[in-house]
């Protein structure tokens, strides 16, 4: 690993805009690792969730906007209840994330695409179309074994449905996300 | 002769591996063995009391209790016989716990090994003598040798108690390292603001006589009865005359000179007063540096003095005081950080010490309280503290935690950003020791308040760039390897044993650990009492200490010289050498190898004899073992008593 000029590399503003879109604290982390202890995706991480606040409190934009953790944080939010300062770190790795999104970062690719598929399914349907989302996930990623499995235990149960059920507000639903898109154009 | 012997329980600690009643059985065949016993606990109250008893009932002359280490209840058991009647001193103990019970598990072994340590005290019992002390005046002057808040605060409150006081200060002024200090933590408040006054009130109290630019020649005597000579090194400006009023100051043409006062950042006049709150306020001339001593020119000074208090003549003075009890309270020295050649430390003019940057922050220092760089006076933007120079490293043989350095260094960060508040601090640090009063608190807003930025790492290089300077570390936290462009470094060096700690020590007879800080009489319960009766400590010469627990120490060794001061004479322990004069042949061996001088030659006919001071020597038994003709004896240990106990030993 290189040299980190602690000084010029640290990006003020980017510590800044995650403290203001998170309402965190970032200097209150006093890395004790009690976030990191209890995270039960720390095996799957490439930086541990301490880590993470500590390239957050030096200001390392890039290390962390294009790093798998924030990709693969579930949101289960212990790190949230064990931290000894009160700070949401899981609001912080979800801020991440959005940010990450925004400036065209996706290290795990794969999870884009799915939530990419359930959020336009949602759109669509107003409601999640589990055999859309599949489908959709499968033909952009290509993988379709890992699922395979899954299909003769759940089709029997009438769990995977082969069109979408129809909900009241659909409508409206459609309303929420043409209202986000204009925020985030404005 | 009748003797009693207790064999003690303490409840498992002894019994536990030790058959007790197997050893009181075996006693009862000891010569003299009167009666003899095993006990539950005879140190309780119903065990003393039933040894009184059985000293009534059986008339006992003496009495043996084999039980735990005599350091424990030696003290308890002699006045338990002399509640009974007999003197304290016919009186052994046997220690069957430490040596025997809690170090071997065969309970034979042990019962034998038991019984025969009993023997040898009853032996030893066979051949005491009843002692008596004798009783002493005491004078009821102390002396503090230094002038750090330490002894500024056992100097006020002893003589607050009414006792004359004389402190003694190296420097020309008292005050020592916190008259340097700018701001204090965690509270921020000025430090000449709080110590000032105190310095004021030392000045102005009518028992307390300050002897500035004095050290301690030589210590003779003993509690209540001190003798110290003291020398007071030429300042070449008659004090009596001298008004402070500085005008040689102005004058005196010789600006190159070290300011010591100020840690050597920037220079000062050859004569000089150190800071206008200097106590005593008086002018000192720094030979080195004056133009009339080193090289008979100048005298600039002399003409201009409006009160002719100009002497370059002065000698050295040497003169003694006599006291009852010392306090010992020289402070620390700041580590040498030229040791640390890999950060420049000594070197590059723009890497200095946390005691330097004190003065660089503060308004009465070189710079009038402006930051700037001592190479270029360039206000820095970007300043680096290093955690632990000379702390928790056994490479330059300090593997010891400073104490307060994390604490200054938190304050420090805080001054950097009022002082410049577009600045950006790092501190490299180790561990945050933050354990007093508020204190976690405040270096918790260094960080979260005033944007201070730690680095959990050490560093390990300091290079210059440029007009700038690359502090190379590591950041253990990202687990990387970090570098900061510095303007300023400031290096939290540790702190250490004054100088000359060790010698003082010395003269005082006091015993110092490795590393020169003064020895307590017990690390956690009599921790400003020495191993020597009526000297005691107070402040960082003991270890280092920040301000508050200096001041609390300076006051608890001031109430142990009142509790001493108490009570108008002082009993010695009976327990000393005494010579026949029958045997002495006066070599004068003995002379030479008492430590406390409490041995003298004597004419006795027209012969030379030794002769014990009694109230000074201190049965340390060394002139016992050195006397060629056995005349020179310990009471309580003589020869014939050692031998006894051997002899009992080797008949088993």
């Amino acid at each position: 690993m290189d040299v980190i000029d602690i000084h010029a590399s640290c990006d003020g503003d980017f510590i800044a805009a995650v403290e203001a879109e998170s309402g965190q604290q970032i200097a209150e982390c006093y890395q004790c690792g009690n976030c990191t202890a209890g995270c039960p995706f720390t095996f799957a991480f490439d930086i541990p969730v301490s880590q993470v606040m500590r390239l957050l409190q030096a200001g390392q934009k890039k290390r962390l906007l294009t790093c798998k953790s924030i990709w693969l944080c579930a949101t289960c939010e212990s790190c949230t209840t064990r931290c000894p300062n009160n700070i949401d770190v899981a609001r912080i790795m979800d801020v991440l994330r959005h940010m990450a999104r925004r400036e065209g970062y996706a290290s795990e690719r794969g999870v884009k695409i799915f939530w990419d598929a359930f959020l336009d399914s949602v759109e669509k349907h107003g409601r999640s179309f589990e055999l859309g989302i599949l489908t959709t996930y499968i033909a952009k990623t290509g993988r379709f074994w890992p699922d395979m499995g899954l299909g003769p235990k759940i089709l029997p149960k009438g769990k995977l449905g082969f069109r979408p059920h129809e909900i009241q507000g659909q409508k409206q639903i459609a309303r929420i996300f043409d209202k986000f898109r204009q925020e985030q154009r404005s | 002769m009748k003797i009693g012997v207790f064999i003690c329980h303490c409840g498992s600690n002894i019994a536990g591996t030790v058959d007790t009643a197997q050893v009181a059985r075996t006693a009862l065949e000891f010569p003299d063995v009167a009666f003899a016993t095993d006990t539950m606990y005879a140190c309780s109250e119903p065990g003393q009391e039933a040894i009184v008893q059985a000293i009534k009932d059986h008339g006992l002359d003496g009495v043996v209790v084999s039980s735990c280490t005599p350091l424990m209840h030696e003290p308890t058991f002699r006045r338990t016989v002399e509640r009974a009647g007999l003197n304290r001193f016919m009186f052994e103990m046997a220690n069957i716990r430490e040596h025997v019970s809690w170090i071997g598990k065969d309970t034979e072994a042990n019962t034998r090994k038991a019984a025969e340590l009993t023997r040898m005290a009853v032996e030893k019992l066979r051949r005491n003598m009843p002692l008596f002390a004798k009783q002493f005046e005491v004078n009821k002057r102390v002396l503090v040798v230094g002038g750090g808040v330490a002894g500024i605060q056992a100097a006020l409150d002893c003589a607050d108690g009414g006792r004359e006081v004389v402190l003694v200060e190296r420097e020309s002024t008292i005050g020592g390292k916190m008259a340097k200090l700018d701001k204090t933590f965690p509270t921020v408040d000025c430090s000449s603001c709080v110590l000032g006054p105190k310095m004021v009130d030392v000045a102005q109290h009518p028992k307390i006589t300050v002897h500035a630019l004095s050290e301690i020649e030589d210590v003779k005597g003993f509690v209540g009865n001190f003798e110290i000579a003291i020398r007071r090194k030429a300042a070449y400006v008659d004090w009596a005359k001298c008004t402070g009023c500085g005008l040689c100051m102005e004058k005196c043409p010789s600006r190159k000179s070290l300011d010591r006062f100020n840690e050597g950042v920037g220079t000062t006049t050859a004569i000089n007063i150190p800071f206008p709150q200097a106590i005593p306020k008086k002018a000192v001339i720094d030979p080195a540096f004056c133009l009339k001593l080193t090289k008979d020119k100048c005298g600039v000074c002399a003409k201009i003095c409006p009160t002719q208090a100009i002497d370059f003549k002065q000698q050295e003075a040497l003169f003694t005081e006599q006291v009852g009890a010392v306090i010992a309270a020289t402070g620390y020295d700041l580590f040498d950080i030229s040791k640390y050649g890999e950060y420049g430390a000594g070197k590059l003019p723009d890497v200095i010490t946390g005691l330097q940057y004190e003065r660089l922050l503060s308004a009465s220092g070189p710079t009038g309280g402006h930051v700037q760089r001592p190479s270029d006076g360039r206000e820095p933007k970007t300043v680096v503290f290093v955690q632990c120079v000379g702390s928790r490293d056994k490479s330059v043989d300090r593997p010891y935690c400073s104490g307060f350095c994390c604490m200054y260094t938190a304050k420090q960060v805080i001054l950097t950003r009022d002082h410049i508040p577009d600045s950006t601090s790092y501190v490299f640090y180790m561990d945050i020791r933050a354990p007093g009063k508020m204190y976690d608190e405040f270096t918790r807003r260094a960080m979260e308040e005033y944007g201070a930025r730690y680095v959990r790492g050490r560093v390990a290089m300091i290079y210059p760039k440029g007009d700038k300077y690359v502090v190379r570390g590591a950041d253990t936290l990202m687990g990387t390897q970090v570098e900061v462009e510095a303007d300023l470094v400031v290096l939290a060096a540790g702190a250490e044993a004054s100088q000359g700690a060790g010698k003082l020590a010395e003269k005082l007879r006091i015993s110092y650990d490795k590393y020169g800080f003064f020895l307590e009489s017990h690390p956690k319960l009599r921790p400003v009492e020495t191993n020597t009766a009526g000297v005691y400590l107070a402040g960082s010469c003991q270890g280092p200490k920040d301000i508050p627990a200096s001041v609390a120490q300076g006051s608890a060794a001031a109430a142990k010289v009142l509790a001493l001061f108490s009570k108008d004479k002082l009993e010695n322990d009976p327990m000393i050498a005494a010579v026949d004069i029958r045997r002495c042949v006066g070599c004068g061996k003995c002379i030479q190898v008492c430590p406390f001088k409490a041995i003298k030659e004597v004419d006795f006919r027209g012969e030379p004899k030794a002769e014990v001071i009694e109230t000074v020597c201190q049965g340390c038994g060394l002139c016992t073992a050195t006397c060629p003709q056995g005349a020179i004896q310990l009471a309580h240990f003589t020869d014939n008593q050692i031998l006894a106990e051997v002899n009992a030993l080797c008949l088993a």
